[in-house]
């Protein structure tokens, strides 16, 4: 990796991963969203959402395959800007969607399966970016990490809820589905797991 | 009441619509900036004109009351879902802007007096051409208001003359990969057909367009001549029809094959029988800021509602 890049890493990833805000921004304020403009940002935040989601995923197995450290140093700003689309997508259904109707909100989410899978991965977020802080690391040590594997789960959710949305094809939340299982596998121990299985038990004498 | 007719001569909307495009536009920067600013400043502003929109308070129970703006012609051409050009709401207008309409010949078929292939032009010839402002609600929870032209499906039933075993009629669209790239994708089983029952076809307001905005359709708006039923979900409407047949049994249509546990063979507008994942109790007016209550038969109760006496529109969805 180029030293300017692994040195600035920050900045680079913090300006990367604002852009997609820019580009809604520079299409909300030239009227470009077309006719149906929330519908747009919904589906354009919810795709950043996951993918930002996914990204976050990918740092670990990075740092494995790189051997370097930088991944680590921009994981929890991919998390955050990940919740940050998520809030987006969520503020956009409340506000600009719905705007503030409790009654549909209320039986959108206890009606429909797709809603109930968005929010259980929104509020499964929640303690992940209050605690996101060096100092909530430092304070929860080997617990942090515990907590923060909750966004496998997140994740999956995020796919679990864009298939139960689509009304035709499945073809993209399907891709969707296979980076995340790709994800997933890279993360398994899998020589480990495998040499346990397939290790010749130990037969111990009884007596 | 809302089949307006009128003399095709006379200066349609069209020509006066640019400026209305226009504002539009402008329309939701402002209204949604307001939204935000209010958000931020008033809460209890905002909780209030919420209740404004709840189903008790609403005032717009009759049809006619609704007011009705046109949908701009941009949004009516641009946004669409018609899968056999893709599946996002602007690759229609995309990929039809070379769709070609001619010659285009109509099959009718089945238990009818005057079976036969017929040049469009040929089938059209003795129908009253005249304009209809109809709203069209999408089963996706969005709706425009669209200015047909075209003629009464009746008369062009009247003129196919079913025989007397026939119930129901079937359209079929188009099957043409080669033009129709969707179609090359198997998002649909193709050709797409839908149906109707004979009753609901003979109904005044069932309407067969050839043009909007007095303008001849385009590719995206199922270009050369559609079905317009404005009491159903938009996807019962089927564009670019090469087929007419007249059954005795319910015909098969497109979406019910596909999932028929969330699309029926009736498909009439009504928010107390939602969509299975969503909810039909209001609509977004293409153009418009707030979400609005959606009627029973999309505001045609009068006009449509004796033709389900007694049936259970739960059941038939
Ligand atoms: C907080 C609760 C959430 C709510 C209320 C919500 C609501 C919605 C709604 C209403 C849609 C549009 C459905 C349609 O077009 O029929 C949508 C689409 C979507 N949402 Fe969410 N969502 C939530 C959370 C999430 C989360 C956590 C993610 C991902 C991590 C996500 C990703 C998506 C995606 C990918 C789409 C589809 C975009 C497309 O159609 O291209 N959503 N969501």
């Amino acid at each position: 990796m180029p030293a300017f890049f692994v040195k600035h890493i920050k900045p680079i990833c913090f300006t990367l991963c604002s852009l997609p805000l820019a580009y809604l921004a520079m299409l909300f304020f030239t009227d470009q969203l077309g006719a149906n403009p929330i519908e747009r940002i919904t589906r354009y935040s919810g795709t950043w959402a996951l993918r930002m989601t996914l990204i976050t995923l990918m740092a670990t197995p990075l740092q494995r395959a790189l051997g370097a450290v930088w991944p680590f140093r921009i994981r929890r700003m991919l998390g955050l800007f990940g919740f940050f689309y998520v809030t987006l997508h969520l503020a956009n259904y409340i506000v600009l969607d719905q705007f503030f109707d409790g009654y549909e909100i209320y039986f959108d989410l206890v009606e429909r399966p797709f809603i109930m899978a968005g929010m259980a991965a929104f509020l499964l977020l929640i303690p992940l970016a209050v605690t996101s802080t060096k100092k909530m690391m430092r304070r929860l040590g080997k617990r942090w990490k515990q907590l923060h594997r909750a966004v496998y789960l997140i994740a999956a959710l995020g796919v679990l809820h864009y298939f139960l949305l689509i009304k035709l094809g499945w073809f993209e939340p399907a891709i969707y589905l296979l980076v995340y299982l790709a994800l997933m596998l890279m993360r398994m121990p899998i020589r480990e797991t495998l040499s346990k299985i397939f290790k010749p038990r130990q037969v111990t004498d009884p007596r | 009441m809302l089949i307006k007719s009128r003399n095709t001569h006379d200066c349609l909307e069209s020509e006066v619509t640019d400026y209305s495009l226009y504002m539009q536009r402008r329309r939701f920067i402002e209204t949604s900036a307001k939204g935000f600013g209010l958000a931020m400043i008033a809460p209890s502003l905002l909780l209030s004109a919420c209740s404004e929109a709840s189903p008790g308070s609403d005032t717009t129970t009759s049809a006619g009351k609704q007011d009705q703006e046109l949908t701009p012609y941009e949004d009516v051409t641009t946004y669409n879902n018609f899968y056999e050009f893709g599946l996002g709401k602007s690759d229609p207008a995309k990929y039809a802007t070379k769709f070609n309409v001619k010659p285009w010949t109509v099959k009718v078929e089945g238990a009818v007096e005057n079976p036969g292939t017929y040049d469009l032009e040929d089938l059209l010839k003795g129908m009253q051409q005249e304009e209809r402002i109809y709203r069209l609600r999408c089963v996706e929870a969005w709706s425009m208001v669209i200015p047909w032209y075209g003629f009464a499906l009746a008369d062009l039933i009247k003129k196919l003359k079913p025989t007397s075993t026939a119930k129901y009629v079937q359209f079929e669209t188009l099957y043409d990969p080669k033009q129709m790239p969707g179609q090359r994708g198997r998002a649909l089983d193709w050709p797409y057909v839908e149906g109707l029952r004979l009753d609901e076809a003979m109904n005044p307001l069932a309407f067969m367009a050839t043009g909007l905005y007095g303008k001849d359709l385009l590719g995206q708006n199922g270009a050369p001549f559609r079905l317009v039923v404005p009491w159903k979900y938009g996807f019962k409407s089927i564009k670019s029809i090469v087929a007419i047949r007249f059954t005795e049994t319910e015909p098969p249509t497109s979406w019910n094959i596909t999932n028929s546990g969330e699309y029926g063979f009736y498909a009439n507008v009504n928010p107390k029988v939602n969509h299975p994942r969503w909810s039909q109790r209001k609509e977004r007016r293409i153009g418009e800021f707030r979400k609005r209550p959606t009627l029973l038969f999309n505001g045609y109760g009068d006009e449509v509602a004796s033709l389900y006496q007694g049936m259970d529109l739960k059941r038939y969805f």
